[in-house]
């Protein structure tokens, strides 16, 4: 593994030749007068992984307290893109960030930044659900009690009820919050690891594709849960979903193959994609 | 030479059993096709069939000849002397056979060659070469036999394939049985020596004397000594700890940072060389605790006012967890490797630092598997003889005071059965005695070894 040490280097002495490499493609884009401030902004972002290019000179600010979704066919860099935002591509061996992302106006790549308590507050829900071999409860508590958050056991319990329930899981496992996490469905389980994830107060949440596994049902919980975390809560989520894309969303951005294409107010990219790709793929010719 | 021809007409004869079975079946197959039906198992499942077939007879003859061979041939050398020599005991009738068997084979033989050796040894070597013809005709005639057996019986209904996988199975389960029937002849023979022992000497005494003092087997039955058990093991027990207390925590260690810290470079490096720890012969941890740790501790002792022995179990302990340590670490690593990314990126993303990820749930997550090698480098610290016999000292009395010379159990178990020892007294029976409690706590180990890695499981999985 990377130590995170070195890899906080490699950030900071992002090398200039990353703009040249875009060869000068132009991402479209729609400004949205009715925004928010932004919160997280990316400028030039190229990911490397070894000598594979996989993402080029992506540049894209995030509002607050608002959701934006990340779109595009399978395998353009959504995953990468939001790993960047809370620096795990810092734990993948030969994986190399370049340009610049800032949060509030300071650059997350930069050696004053102590990534552990930029993740505690850029909290991450995987793409691939992954409880830790604990109980339903100690996961929910993991984050809760390294941070220190409860002060005493029945302030614990609090926490991992309410982010069970805003998960929608605390009806289903609420006699047994003590048997493994492992144990759940699939579903169950990536709706664990949203409750782990708010269970810490993060003030942004990035979400890999939270309702792949879900059922309509279970999918409309999270995206209520969505909707009521955007009111004090940055969100970015990458979803194959465009229905879903298109309820909880109110920026899109439209990945395709390593590079930004279009982004803009959600209602515009579905209504009136300017890109040819963008249209492609939202009418479902590509991907 | 007589073996590698036999082993080269059998190859040649499976060879031309499978292709016959081959092709016999393929054609059978083209005919069908024309009807529109098929074979039941494919003409590689036939050919191997009929190649089993006739590997099975074949074995059978030359594996009766093997196990008959022997004593067939001592009868007839036997009935070639003259009776003065037949008619000699044990082992002097056993040397004049040998003579003569030498001389069949065209080895030399020491002394004068008498008339009536050479002329046995003549024709025994004649015969011995006719029976040698006769096996491998009949071998081979047999085996020709099943061949034609077992080709007709070729059909397209025919389940090969479950006749050739239910061969495998069998040929694997033998396999086997090999190490589990050689644990059970092992554990037999240390029964029966122990059971002899015990009639010399109460088990009472054995497994809760005090007193370890067996005496020399030349100094007659009348003083068999003291055989307590209880120094030996406290001595093992008190090593082994030591040993571990050295090797756990350095070997947990180097794995947590050979797996989570260390940049890929140094892994790649670092690992093959303390690896390397692993392949150094005890003996020679043996000559380094005696020349050098030894003395380094007890002048260590000296400076703090400490009064600790060169030869010790604190010596002996040390270098054994020295000799221990790759072995925890290279397997700890390997099992913590194991441990899904996932995992890791999961703790670390929720802000956790990397310590915290490795304490709370790489840790927990590769307990099972480290547990396992922990026991497993138990057993070894257990049952480890080089080190102990040239560093702790070699005094098996019953002491706290880990600084002082001990004995182990595979010490005493040397000392007992090396030299001019007859297994028939106490003195060296005890060996074996000594042999089946180490192979009983070893046992017991490894049985706890696989409860608690069990149980681990199913809170984990
Ligand atoms: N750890 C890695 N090592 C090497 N290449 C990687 C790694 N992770 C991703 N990639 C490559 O980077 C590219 C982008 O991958 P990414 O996971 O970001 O795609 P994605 O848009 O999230 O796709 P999906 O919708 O299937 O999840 C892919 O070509 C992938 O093969
Ligand atoms: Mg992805």
């Amino acid at each position: 593994m990377t130590s995170l040490f070195r890899s906080s280097l490699q950030g900071v002495a992002a090398p200039p030749t990353a703009l040249e490499a875009g060869d000068g493609y132009q991402t479209v884009r729609t400004p949205d007068p009715k925004a928010k401030p932004t919160r997280l902004s990316a400028h030039d972002v190229c990911v490397f992984y070894g000598d594979k290019q996989a993402l080029e000179n992506v540049s894209i600010d995030i509002p607050e307290r608002s959701v934006s979704a990340l779109i595009g066919p399978s395998g353009c860099g959504k995953s990468t893109f939001l790993r960047c935002l809370n620096r795990m591509n810092d734990t993948i061996e030969g994986a190399r960030v370049t340009g610049e992302i800032t949060l509030d106006g300071e650059n997350l790549y930069s050696p004053q930044v102590d990534v552990v308590e930029l993740r505690a507050r850029i909290g991450m829900v995987f793409q691939k659900p992954n409880p830790f071999p604990k109980s339903i409860f100690e996961n929910v508590a993991y984050g809760p009690k390294i941070h220190g958050l409860a002060r005493s056991k029945s302030e614990l319990e609090e926490i991992v009820v309410t982010s069970l329930k805003r998960a929608g899981l605390f009806e289903e496992v609420k006699d047994r919050l003590h048997a493994p996490g492992t144990g759940l469905s699939g579903g169950q389980q990536q709706r664990l690891c949203i409750a782990r994830a708010i269970a810490v107060g993060p003030e942004v949440i990035l979400m890999d594709e939270p309702c792949s596994a879900l059922d309509p049902i279970a999918t409309s919980i999270i995206e209520e849960l969505i909707d009521e975390l955007r009111e004090n809560y940055t969100i970015i989520i990458v979803t194959h979903s465009m229905q879903q894309a298109a309820r909880v969303s109110q920026k899109t951005a439209f990945f395709h193959l390593g590079k930004l294409i279009e982004e803009g107010p959600t209602e515009r990219i579905f209504t009136n994609p300017r890109d040819k790709k963008t249209q492609d793929y939202i009418t479902g010719r590509i991907g | 030479m007589g073996n590698l021809v036999i082993a080269a007409a059998l190859l040649l004869l499976l060879g031309f059993a499978y292709q016959q079975g081959f092709a016999r079946s393929l054609s059978l197959a083209a005919e069908a096709r024309k009807e529109g039906r098929r074979l039941h198992s494919r003409p590689r499942y036939h050919g191997t069939l009929v190649a089993i077939w006739v590997l099975l007879p074949t074995l059978l003859v030359l594996g009766l000849w093997a196990l008959l061979e022997t004593s067939a041939l001592r009868a007839l050398i036997v009935g070639m002397l003259p009776p003065e020599v037949a008619g000699l005991e044990g082992r002097q009738l056993d040397s004049a056979i040998a003579r003569i068997r030498a001389l069949a084979s065209g080895y030399g033989v020491a002394g004068e060659v008498a008339d009536y050796e050479q002329a046995a040894a003549e024709h025994l070597s004649l015969i011995q070469n006719l029976a040698f013809l006769l096996v491998l005709a009949a071998a081979a005639g047999l085996g020709l036999l099943a061949l034609f057996a077992a080709k007709r019986r070729i059909s397209l209904a025919l389940r090969a394939r479950d006749h050739v996988e239910k061969a495998v199975r069998i040929l694997l389960m033998l396999c086997s049985a090999v190490a589990i029937l050689t644990t059970a002849g092992i554990v037999l023979s240390l029964f029966n020596e122990s059971i002899r022992f015990f009639s010399f000497v109460n088990p009472i005494d054995f497994f809760f004397g005090e007193i370890w003092n067996p005496g020399f087997a030349t100094t007659g039955s009348a003083a068999i000594g003291r055989y307590g058990l209880l120094p030996l093991l406290w001595g093992t027990v008190m090593v082994a700890v030591i040993a571990m207390l050295v090797a756990l925590p350095v070997g947990l260690m180097t794995a947590i940072y050979l797996s989570q810290y260390a940049p890929h470079k140094v892994r790649t490096v670092v690992k093959p060389v303390i690896e390397i720890l692993a392949g150094i012969p005890t003996i020679v941890y043996g000559f380094f605790a005696l020349v050098t740790v030894g003395p380094f501790l007890s002048a260590l002792g000296a400076a703090i006012g400490l009064d600790i022995r060169s030869t010790s179990a604190l010596t002996a302990g040390m270098v054994m967890g020295i000799m221990l340590i790759p072995f925890i670490s290279s397997l700890s690593d390997d099992i913590l490797r194991q441990v899904p990314l996932a995992l890791r990126d999961g703790s670390l993303g929720l802000g956790a630092t990397q310590s915290e990820t490795i304490r709370r749930v790489l840790l927990p997550a590769a307990l099972p598997g480290i547990v396992g090698a922990f026991l497993l480098a138990v057993s070894r610290a257990i049952g480890e003889t080089m080190i102990v016999v040239m560093a702790a000292g070699n005094s098996p009395v019953l002491r706290l005071n880990p600084a002082e010379p001990v004995s182990t159990v595979t010490v005493t178990i040397v000392n007992q059965l090396t030299g001019d020892s007859d297994f028939a007294g106490p003195q060296s029976l005890v060996g074996f005695a000594l042999g089946l409690t180490l192979f009983a706590i070893t046992l017991l180990l490894n049985i706890l070894a696989l409860f608690i890695v069990r149980r681990f499981r199913e809170q984990y999985d």
